[in-house]
């Protein structure tokens, strides 16, 4: 166990460029779905199987949602792996409540959840509330760049560091509810039992494989506080059966419905208390919302709440109701619930809620590090693109023509990977076999 | 002297769905190429105020760009109405739109004063019912 745990480390700190959203290359038939539909174009098809660029990947999922065999999975950690620890928290996170039909009391999930083998349980909302307040007391002190992008979202993160670098100073310097409640759960934890840190497990219940990766590899922080990362689509079965053997609920539940809000779309925003929001959810929207804040136009807007998935993280792939539905079950829950049962004390910003690390730009998409050359490389990709079809039909492998190009100039494809190029080729080649042939029968006919 | 990029874009006018295509698009090239994320944002904003006047003033017009690495130069020329008096034009919430395009949020006056704001250089040619052109510039530092 020690081992297998020392081992899980050792992984952890090797694998930098660990993501979650992964390739199951035995089903992958080698189709486009996936290479049309990634947002920031991280997938080539090469030798018949996608190929995720892990330098580009956002783990977003939108791969996992469209392709047809089911080859793009999320990869999580295993329901067992909790039992390495002596002390085992879960953290749900508040859009497992949506998936619940008929819920009118936190408290059964929070109950069930401990019958799966959980000694406590701590509700990621409690820490949302807390980040809600912090990004008040922030805006009030007026030091931060309008518009200020909210930091919840790992697919938004680390879309901005690579598609929009010169955004990261825009990005709100807390951590996500996720790593703060993590923090709090470990040092009430140590407080209670007495226990050392390293016997207390802290498991994320996580809608999307994104926050998967945000706690192996994550942003504002050198490491995570949590221990690992367990799937909602994985739990909820589990969780039902022990939901319905349920006679009297423990009283677990500490948060209002500022936290619980967080779930869906706006729910983030609305607990600002500051109409000058604008939420967007999706990843079309998102990126459309972004290019607009570059062009200076979101100037007035004071906070930009964006969420990758449609509907908000209710709309995680690791989900297993449709958002709109989840949203719905989270709107009637929060009749039954206060406003907020979480503060800071004194109405001051602990530090340990603050990226210890800057948000970097990881500008991967440009050409080269030296501007001649990358103007030299631009001018052979328009020449190169000139020359293809531009029906950006994905058969080469690159999303689009213009990809394709791109990858020519870098050396990872060549202009015969075009089928309308080597149609071209093989027909010029056929012709000119064909002008030898009557050539030569000519002059035998002239011998 | 070192080679510069040449892009050149076709702006239509009085559609407001297609505005912002010829600076998205020069935008995504400077991104490629790797211009600093000042560089970027400076041409982005005044191209993108440019290129809505031309939508809302002019009927469209057509946009060149040239890309050096160390300056950008943008001409934006439209066969609109002219501008009668561009010092009053330069000053900040002077607005001639109509009231259909300050209901979509533009038409607040800003237009030429953040271009000049956000260029190095910037030069203003116009005869009233032939066009104008308006040429900037964005030094990259």
């Amino acid at each position: 166990m020690v081992f297998r745990r020392a081992l899980g480390k050792w992984c952890y700190r090797l694998d930098l460029s660990f993501h979650s959203v992964t390739l199951d290359s035995g089903k992958c038939k080698g189709c486009i779905h996936c290479i049309k539909r990634c947002p920031t174009q991280a997938i080539r098809v090469r030798n018949g199987k996608a190929l995720i660029l892990s330098e580009l990947c956002v783990d977003c999922g939108e791969c996992i949602r469209v392709c047809p065999h089911h080859a793009k999975k999320a990869v999580y950690d295993p329901l067992d792996i909790i039992q390495n620890y002596t002390y085992k928290i879960a953290m749900p996170a508040p859009s497992l409540y949506g998936q619940i039909n008929n819920l009118d009391d936190i408290d059964y999930v929070l109950t069930a959840l401990k019958h799966m083998g959980f000694d406590h349980v701590f509700e990621v909302s409690r820490a949302a509330e807390l980040v809600s307040e912090a990004t008040r007391l922030k805006m009030q002190e007026g030091t931060l760049r309008y518009p200020i992008i909210s930091s919840a979202c790992p697919v938004v993160e680390r879309l901005i560091r690579v598609r929009f670098p010169e955004l990261c100073d825009h990005v709100l310097p807390l951590l996500s509810p996720m790593e703060t409640a993590a923090r709090m759960a470990r040092k009430e934890a140590m407080e209670e039992t007495g226990l050392p840190s390293e016997e207390i497990g802290i498991f994320f219940i996580s809608p999307c494989p994104a926050k998967v990766t945000d706690i192996k590899r994550p942003i504002g922080c050198e490491k995570s506080a949590v221990d690992g990362a367990l799937a909602m689509s994985e739990i909820y079965p589990k969780l039902i059966s022990r939901m319905n053997k349920i006679d009297q609920p423990e009283p677990l539940a500490c948060s209002g419905l500022i936290g619980v809000s967080w779930a869906g779309s706006g729910g983030e925003s609305a607990a600002l208390l500051d109409n000058h929001y604008l939420a967007a959810d999706g990843m079309e929207n998102v990126i459309k919302v972004l290019e607009e804040v570059e062009d200076g136009k979101l100037d007035d807007v004071h906070f930009i709440e964006l969420n990758a998935c449609a509907g908000g993280c209710v709309g995680g792939v690791l989900t297993v109701e449709n958002p709109y539905v989840a949203k719905t079950r989270i709107q009637l829950l929060r009749k039954y619930l206060p406003v907020s049962k979480n503060h800071l004390h004194d109405g001051l910003v602990p530090q340990d809620m603050f990226w210890s690390e800057p948000l970097e730009e990881a500008p991967v998409m440009r050409l080269s590090e030296d501007l001649t050359e990358s103007m030299r490389m631009m001018t052979e990709i328009d020449r190169i693109h000139g020359q293809l079809p531009g029906l950006d039909c994905g058969s080469c492998g690159a999303p689009t023509c213009r990809a394709l190009a791109e990858d020519i100039v870098r050396g990872l494809a060549n202009e015969n990977d075009c089928v309308f190029r080597l149609r071209e080729q093989v027909r010029a080649l056929a012709a000119s076999l064909t002008g030898l042939e009557s050539l030569s029968s000519q002059r035998k006919e002239e011998k | 002297m070192a080679e510069t990029i040449q892009l050149h874009f076709d702006v239509p006018g009085d559609d407001f769905t297609r505005a912002g295509e010829a600076s998205g698009q020069t935008k995504r090239t400077l991104k490629k190429i790797g211009f600093s994320s000042d560089t970027i944002r400076r041409v982005s904003i005044a191209m993108y105020e440019g290129e809505i006047n031309m939508v809302i003033h002019a009927g469209g017009g057509v946009i060149d760009v040239e890309i050096a690495p160390d300056r950008i130069e943008m001409w934006l020329r439209d066969k609109g109405p002219g501008i009668p008096d561009v010092e009053l034009a330069m000053q900040e919430g002077y607005s001639t739109a109509p009231d259909n395009v300050r209901s979509l949020g533009f038409g607040a006056g800003m237009g030429l004063p953040n271009i000049k704001k956000y260029t190095d250089d910037m030069k203003i040619d116009t005869e009233i019912g032939v066009g104008t052109t308006v040429y900037m510039a964005v030094q990259n530092h």
